[in-house]
């Protein structure tokens, strides 16, 4: 029992020293239901902040699946025009953004867990506030303030407990918020530095392409390669083919049966 | 006898289940002890799907003071050591 124990003991002891004490033991009910309001509203905002959170990460996701489409169709054209390299670009870039999206498909779920979660704690709290209030007027209206300490107690024990859960949830909840905001940001910096448009127009060896590349895998790039050569039924390319220097929309006109 | 899981909610619990939750309770500390992440997951995995098999969630309305406080299911090892040595996990 000693893990169980121990930790109800901290906790409880913590939840009771959050409660204030006033002289007329039936002023501390006010004061009490006051803070229990303020933490309804608090995790009511928490939910409404992971909630911002997720619907950003689901833009993320979106343009970054966008773009890794795109890059998809940008490989296939060029094989289709005989241009292995400029395809092997794409798809290299295609796998450095797959595991970004991999990435934010799994922070994805971790907000919606915590939004869930906060949501439940919101109803939880609102249902024990509401009780407490109802306990509340009655102790005022029916007991003198000598009577009402050991009613109040019974009230108090169960609602601080609560208040040190949801308390300990949201801070929690903005921990995890906060570690996926940096993130976030990089990211959002990447798509808006458009170096994810175009795999075709862009300047080979600037940070932007190193870094998606070190973030690429080498074997999903080949294999995908493959399968879109088997798929297009575009003539083998051997690797030792020196890439052709002319730009993309040149090799384009020159059509291929 | 009342269970709270942090994060979860609270949990009617019949005495009776008692030595079980103890046997998985004991299974969690011991990797607490040894440090080991991956085992610590997994054996507080097991006492919380204890507590939830044998338990019934209490109302929302009720009022009742917990006799036994577990942590949270996404709890890291850290966390419950924190927890356990009282560093303000819990906000005051």
């Amino acid at each position: 029992m000693s893990m169980m124990k121990r930790i109800s003991m901290i906790f409880r002891a913590k939840a009771n020293k959050a409660l204030d004490r006033a002289e007329d033991p039936r002023e501390t009910l006010d004061y009490s239901y006051q803070r229990q309001v303020e933490m309804l509203t608090k995790v009511r905002r928490g939910v409404a902040d992971v909630a911002t959170s997720r619907k950003r990460v689901e833009l993320q996701m979106n343009q970054l699946q966008a773009q890794s489409d795109k890059l998809t169709a940008q490989a296939e054209k060029a094989l289709g025009m005989g241009r292995e390299d400029l395809a092997r670009e794409a798809l290299t870039r295609k796998s450095g953004l797959q595991t970004q999206v991999n990435d934010l498909t799994v922070q994805h779920a971790q907000l919606q867990g915590e939004e869930e979660k906060l949501t439940l704690a919101s109803q939880r709290l609102q249902a024990k506030v509401e009780a407490f209030r109802t306990r509340k007027e009655t102790i005022k209206a029916t007991y003198t303030a000598a009577e009402a300490q050991t009613r109040i107690n019974e009230a108090f024990s169960g609602i601080s407990e609560e208040m040190g859960d949801v308390g300990m949830a949201i801070q929690r909840a903005e921990d995890k918020t906060q570690q996926m905001q940096a993130r976030a940001g990089a990211i959002d910096e990447l798509i808006a530095s458009g170096a994810l448009d175009d795999a075709t127009s862009l300047s080979a060896g600037d940070d932007i392409t190193r870094e998606l590349e070190a973030m690429s895998s080498n074997a999903d790039v080949e294999a995908e390669l493959a399968a879109l050569k088997g798929a297009t039924g575009a003539p083998a390319i051997e690797s030792s083919t020196p890439p052709a220097a002319e730009p993309a929309a040149q090799a384009e006109k020159e059509e291929q049966s | 006898m009342i269970v709270r899981i942090l994060g979860e909610g609270q949990f009617e619990v019949a005495d009776a289940e008692l030595d079980r939750l103890n046997e998985l309770d004991a299974a969690v500390e011991a990797e607490v002890d040894a440090g080991n992440e991956d085992a610590f997951r997994a054996r507080l995995a097991e006492l919380l799907d204890g507590v939830r098999d044998v338990g019934a969630p209490l109302a929302d309305d009720a009022l009742e003071d917990s006799d036994l406080i577990l942590p949270p299911a996404d709890a890291s090892l850290e966390e419950v050591r924190e927890m356990l040595a009282d560093d303000g996990l819990i906000p005051g």
